[in-house]
């Protein structure tokens, strides 16, 4: 159902692609496929009609008819406006000159108001700052306790409501506990509320009066529907926003309503969750969420994490290792630990152009979170000869590593099998440079070929 | 257990008189955009038909149920020979109907019954356990909750609460404990104590993730280890303004725990919660309940042609 937009558009427009022009009509059909996607994506309907209009006139007005690759040029046209309607630039929280500068995390419940308070906690620290946070959700039952564990587990000092029932006043008593705490970054974890409940919008304007609010941010689940242009119009109307936190955006969410939000209140999103992890929000780039809604991936996320955790002289060594057949279990063990620091392996493999589709064909064998941690077990269990040389594992050594890793000798035989066909591609892969196409064939097929399960990774 | 609280026939229909005040809110915004759809004296026309798709996919109702149930309307309209759009609105409310025409009892005559409830993060799931709970001891039922989220910091404090106003007993481990083991415990409590119900509050998990699926998958387990009929309703709950991916939702939490129905809450906001519509044509699950707000009452039964006229009456 959510096939790719990019893959419906070019589809449709290969059709056509033997008579070398696109007609009106054929244009008319491309277009409402790239409508269809949007709305599959969670985009607002009228914010999706308003796209197509934009399309049509620019693939119309162009000389996109007549070139020799139509169906691409729209593509691309498709995308250039996706990225513009999702604003240009990437935008931060705005440091004050002096401190504090306060910031307001307000959203429907369930958005994930406190967990985000958390994240962006500790974004505010990696940026060189002292945040510290306030509880000021005396809502919802244990909203408190919940914020002040996640203080607790990541050291950020955690402002406590300490009796008062009243939200504007523990809210100035936070910052007031900011400048004796010496922190020069205040985040305010507000109650959920309805963008319709009077009452509530106004405790948010009154703790503005108390307290002087240098960014709102609101707070939205990546998955909400048509109805996201109602909520975020709302919250600008009646307490007003200066950018959007995108929650729950691990899951297969396409985040159609990024899209809405940008359009309609044209404020910038700023950070996405897109984790369990308190460490997992990242800066948004519009570029890369364009691509997650045409279904293209996004590599360059993928890419700047591999920087970040991937020592890339060592990634270069091993691949020379691999390629001449003398990848040893240590490498391999290293390797894997290196995939691993880099988030969960869905995470990951959502990152990659199609890797999506691919889970979902993929479906329980996927290796999951377990299977590596076995998988480590085994190599852990393995004698320093023996991850050098794993060709002298026979019998009674599986035995002993299965009963060391506490898993079983059918396990221990996958990985090793896995190990071995891994070492025979990617010598394939790197012998005998030169052989051209038929070379390159011959490893696509074997590429083909590679059952994922045999990888010891089923 | 107190025998006292079982409620009289009169407050239980209160429940229902509640929900279209409620609905009413959600379906405003809809409603201002249908007004003109089908303001009186209008003639069905194309583009009558195409703001009802359009009115259709605003509720989230995604384009291919939107599609299907116009064109099956259409035949309607031509068999009927409507001509009025008030008449065919009232027709398309008749198709919807025959999508949602199922059984949506909770099956918990089993003692003790296993209620399982499942959802990605921030559905709503602690809050429906605690107005569960609250409801089913309403009823003269006797309650008693698994803290099965050892995940969520301070989720086994907020489930406590809700518990409390609830009036059911929690059974709960450590935070960052197995829930598959508290699960185990909970039952085994219940059937020691020949409690009538347990409640298993689950924590949130997006449907992507398989390593928490199978942790569910589990739980599951574990519950049919103890009673083969358990659990006699494993219920997803999805938030009233959820998107499309509500779907994609359903079908992994479908496939991974066999549903029996669903919860949708939040739907005193604006959301329509349209999705259950494809939910429950594709997949055959029924919503049972809904959530319409923040009190411990505030929690009912589903009853499609309430839902539905809330949905389109101008």
């Amino acid at each position: 159902m959510f096939d790719s937009l990019s893959d419906r558009l070019t589809a449709v427009f290969r059709r056509f692609s033997g008579r070398g022009r696109l007609s009106k009509e054929d244009v008319e059909a491309g277009l409402r496929e790239v409508r269809v996607a949007l709305l599959e994506a969670d985009v607002n309907f009228r914010v999706a009609r308003a796209f197509v209009d934009r399309i049509r006139e620019r693939a119309v007005g162009s000389e996109v008819l007549e070139s020799l690759t139509p169906g691409q040029q729209i593509v691309t046209i498709v995308n250039d406006e996706l990225v513009a309607l999702l604003g240009g630039e990437t935008r931060r929280i705005r440091y004050q000159p002096h401190p504090p500068t306060v910031v307001m995390l307000i959203g429907l419940q369930g958005s994930g108001k406190t967990t985000s308070a958390a994240k962006l906690a500790l974004a505010v620290r990696r940026e060189g700052h002292r945040p510290l946070l306030v509880a000021t959700d005396l809502q919802r039952p244990a909203a408190v306790q919940q914020l002040e564990k996640l203080g607790r587990d990541n050291q950020v000092p955690v402002a406590l409501p300490e009796g008062s029932a009243d939200v504007p006043s523990v809210a100035r008593r936070g910052v007031a506990e900011a400048a004796r705490l010496n922190c020069d970054v205040v985040i305010l974890d507000t109650a959920g509320r309805l963008q319709i409940d009077d009452a509530l919008l106004e405790e948010l304007r009154r703790i503005r009066q108390m307290v002087e609010v240098n960014e709102t941010v609101l707070v939205v689940d990546a998955m909400t529907g048509q109805e996201a242009v109602n909520v975020g119009t709302a919250f600008e109307r009646e307490v007003g926003i200066d950018g959007v936190l995108l929650t729950k955006l691990d899951g297969d969410a396409r985040g159609g309503a990024a899209l809405s939000m940008r359009e309609t209140i044209g404020k910038p999103i700023m950070y996405c969750g897109t984790g369990e992890k308190v460490g997992d929000l990242e800066p948004f780039a519009p570029d890369r969420m364009a691509s997650r809604i045409l279904g293209m991936g996004d590599i360059l996320t993928l890419a700047e994490r591999a920087r970040q955790h991937v020592d890339e002289k060592r990634a270069q060594e091993v691949m020379e290792k691999s390629m001449s057949g003398r990848l040893t279990m240590e490498d391999f063990l290293e390797q894997l630990r290196q995939l691993r620091t880099m988030g969960p392996v869905e995470g990951i493999l959502g990152m990659l152009p199609g890797g999506r589709k691919l889970m979902q064909q993929a479906g329980s064998a996927m290796p999951t979170e377990r299977d590596l941690s076995r998988m480590e077990a085994i190599v852990l269990s393995m004698t320093p000869q023996e991850r050098r040389r794993p060709d002298i594992i026979k019998g009674s050594r599986r035995k002993r590593i299965a009963a060391g890793s506490g898993t079983n000798t059918v396990e221990v035989n996958k990985l090793l099998k896995g190990f071995d066909d891994m070492q025979n591609l990617m010598k394939a892969l790197g012998g005998k440079p030169g052989k051209g196409m038929r070379g390159k064939a011959k490893m696509l097929r074997q590429l083909r070929g590679l059952d994922p399960s045999s990888l010891g990774l089923g | 257990m107190p025998e006292e609280e079982v409620v009289p026939a009169a407050h239980r229909s209160a429940w229902w008189r509640r929900m279209s005040p409620r609905m009413r809110r959600a379906s405003d915004s809809f409603n201002e955009h249908l007004r003109d759809t089908v303001r009186t004296g209008r003639r069905v026309d194309e583009s009558f038909y195409d703001e009802l798709t359009e009115a259709l996919i605003a509720a989230d109702t995604g384009v291919g149920v939107a599609e299907r149930v116009v064109v099956t309307l259409r035949d309607v309209v031509r068999n009927e020979a409507i001509h009025d759009t008030g008449e065919a609105v009232a027709a398309l409310k008749r198709v919807l109907a025959q999508i949602m025409a199922k059984d949506r009892e909770l099956h918990i005559s089993d003692r003790p019954s296993v209620v399982l409830l499942v959802g990605v993060n921030g559905s709503g799931k602690t809050t429906t356990t605690g107005k569960l709970a609250h409801r089913l001891r309403a009823e003269g039922r006797t309650v008693l909750v698994a803290a099965a989220d050892t995940y969520r910091a301070a989720a086994i404090d907020q489930l406590r609460v809700w518990a409390d106003r609830g009036g059911a007993e929690v059974v709960a481990h450590q935070p960052g404990g197995d829930p598959g083991a508290v699960v185990f415990d909970a039952i085994q409590a219940a059937q020691a104590r020949r409690t009538d119900t347990v409640l298993v509050d689950t924590a949130g998990r997006l449907q992507t993730k398989a390593n928490l699926m199978a942790e569910l998958a589990k739980m599951r387990r574990v519950a049919e280890r103890l009673i083969p009929e358990a659990p006699q309703e494993t219920l997803l709950v999805i938030e009233a303004a959820t998107g499309l991916n509500a779907l994609q939702q359903a079908r992994a939490f479908h496939e991974a725990m066999q549903l029996t129905g669903l919860v949708v809450t939040k739907l005193d906001g604006t959301g329509r919660a349209g999705t259950v519509l494809a939910i429950e044509e594709e997949l055959g699950v029924p919503v049972k309940l809904v959530g319409l707000g923040e009190g411990i009452d505030d929690l009912n039964v589903f009853d499609p042609p309430a839902y539905l006229d809330a949905l389109f009456n101008p």
